[in-house]
């Protein structure tokens, strides 16, 4: 398996006004494999959003190495990499450049000095990937919050990264939005194989990672496969992070009394446990 | 009111005018500008009156809509017309009543002068109606390019002028948005004297400023990660096509400054 991004030891502080240090990152070490899909979930505060700066060379560490495509972040490969990784923020308004949709995507690649005779087909096809392709011309203010992110996935796409980050890409957008964002960033997984790290608070989304990173105050607190963190229910409440739904009834019905085995991700698990309860017994 | 105020609006069509490339409408309408300094009589004046009618009638833009949606010029013109019928007094008395006035010449003055005015705002309105403003912004960058070499910032100007046209209708929900929470927080914009308005007004700017200069910061973090580095070593993705009706513009100005300098009087 190859490497695409590794933090080693990672620190970084902010001072804030009244002139107190605060460790954003501490101490946090971990590697992403190409093809993976990772989600570091974490609430407010925990430092997550710092990661995603130091990875994109927004910031760089204070302490210890920043990894990417195994070369270390420094300002002179920065633009190199950065070229290599689409990042997608969590307000829609406040990175849509472009006055129209193909303008949009097309940014990063005028930025990038491609020719204009192979910007045409790249604006079409990576708005094809994320299901808005009709949607050339059409200005941000009449689209969607969920259609905006889809337009900031595609303008990322049009680079061919071989990282997509997406920094609370989710956390703005309606519940319709948001399912329809997780799900093109589901297949282009699933079909072209893109590494992908999901910055989020929402739990639901990390159920399709491979493996999730939780991190608290600053340090990396869990990590492991979805199933593996979600067993840690008491430890993920304590810190502020809400179970989905499913796992949720899975627990207080067990606490209740009720016969069932093990723990339960999604709905339809927990159906399919609870229909078949009985005969299991 | 402001809805039908049409001064700088723009609306897509498929004329001959719409499909022109927005390098030779800015450079006509220029110096358009400049030619119609040259009519000083009323054989020149009827020219630009009816080339200009022409250029409207090959945009089609109804006249209905266009004069309505100019009503507030218009008045403005009106009114530069009477004052010329009043308070210039040369030439040959025409209307004498009471302590009325009126002389040949402020007739002659301030119908030239008026439409002189109108067929300016006519053409540059012309202009912005069939024109999106991103081509104008496009055509502006790539007339001013020369300029480059006097050190003018003609990229960044052209793409601050782009980034503002596309956050116009964000900031402008935004501010309707601030001004529905003032409002159930029971501040009062619509009573009170000049002065008590002006300060209802305070609230929904501060918070209006606080969130443009979030949300700079945000794009501008936005548009480095995409590997945004100035002008430099950038490729255009929107492409200006100058073709044989572009060259006909031209021309026909060409033309126009030829036939104004023919019918021009000498004095």
């Amino acid at each position: 398996m190859k490497e695409i991004l590794s933090l080693d030891h990672v620190s970084y502080s902010y001072e804030s006004e009244d002139g107190v240090t605060r460790r954003a990152v501490d101490d946090v070490n971990f590697t992403v494999n190409d093809g993976e899909w990772i989600a570091i979930v974490g609430h407010n505060g925990s430092g997550k959003s710092t990661l995603a700066k130091l990875m994109i060379g927004l910031l760089f560490p204070e302490q210890g190495k920043v990894k990417v495509f195994l070369e270390e972040l420094n300002a002179d490969n920065l633009w190199e990499i950065r070229s290599d990784i689409g990042i997608v923020f969590q307000n829609p308004d406040n990175q849509f450049v472009g006055s129209t949709v193909q303008d949009d995507v097309a940014f990063a690649l005028e930025n990038n000095g491609i020719p204009f005779e192979e910007m045409v087909p790249r604006v079409h096809e990576s708005l094809a990937q994320v299901n808005m392709e009709g949607f050339l011309d059409h200005e941000p203010h009449h689209l969607s919050g969920g259609q905006k992110q889809r337009v900031a996935i595609a303008g990322a796409l049009a680079m061919r990264p071989k990282l997509l980050i997406l920094d609370e890409a989710t956390s703005m957008l309606d519940p319709q939005g948001r399912d329809e964002v997780i799900q093109v960033v589901d297949e282009l997984k699933r079909t072209t194989g893109l590494t992908v790290i999901s910055i989020t608070h929402d739990l639901e989304e990390v159920l399709l990672a491979d493996r999730v990173i939780v991190m608290n105050d600053g340090k990396l607190l869990l990590t492991g496969k979805p199933e593996e963190i979600f067993a840690h229910g008491d430890k993920l409440e304590s810190i502020g992070l809400d179970l989905p739904f499913a796992a949720r009834l899975s627990r207080s019905l067990r606490q209740a009394g009720v016969g069932i085995q093990g723990e339960h991700m999604t709905e339809e698990e927990l159906v399919n446990e609870l229909w078949t309860s009985h005969f299991n017994k | 009111m402001l809805e039908k105020m049409i001064f700088g609006r723009y609306v897509p069509g498929n004329s001959f005018v719409h499909r022109l490339d927005p390098r030779s409408k800015l450079l006509f309408v220029f110096l358009f500008i400049v030619a119609v300094f040259l009519a000083n009589n009323t054989a020149t004046y009827a020219l630009l009156l009816a080339f200009t009618l022409l250029v409207i009638s090959i945009a089609r833009i109804r006249l209905y809509f266009l004069f309505n949606g100019l009503k507030p010029i218009l008045f403005l013109i009106i009114f530069t017309l009477l004052m010329h019928f009043i308070f210039t007094k040369e030439g040959a008395l025409l209307i004498d009543w009471k302590f009325l006035k009126i002389y040949e010449e402020g007739v002659r003055q301030g119908i030239y002068i008026s439409i002189r005015f109108l067929v300016l705002v006519l053409m540059t309105t012309i202009l912005t109606l069939t024109t999106s403003p991103i081509s104008i912004t496009d055509g502006m960058e790539t007339l001013l390019n020369p300029l480059k070499r006097f050190k003018l910032p003609v990229h960044e100007l052209a793409l601050m002028m782009s980034i503002s046209l596309r956050f116009i209708p964000t900031l402008m929900d935004e501010t309707d948005k601030i001004l529905k929470a003032q409002l159930a927080r029971g501040s009062d914009l619509t009573s009170g004297t000049v002065k008590e308005r002006i300060r209802a007004v305070v609230p929904l700017l501060v918070p209006l400023f606080v969130s443009a200069f979030k949300r700079a910061e945000d794009l501008a973090i936005a548009m480095e990660v995409r590997g945004y580095r100035g002008g430099e070593g950038r490729t255009r993705y929107r492409q200006l096509d100058w073709q044989w009706r572009d060259t006909v513009v031209i021309i026909l100005f060409l033309v126009l400054v030829v036939a104004l300098f023919w019918l021009r009087g000498g004095n």
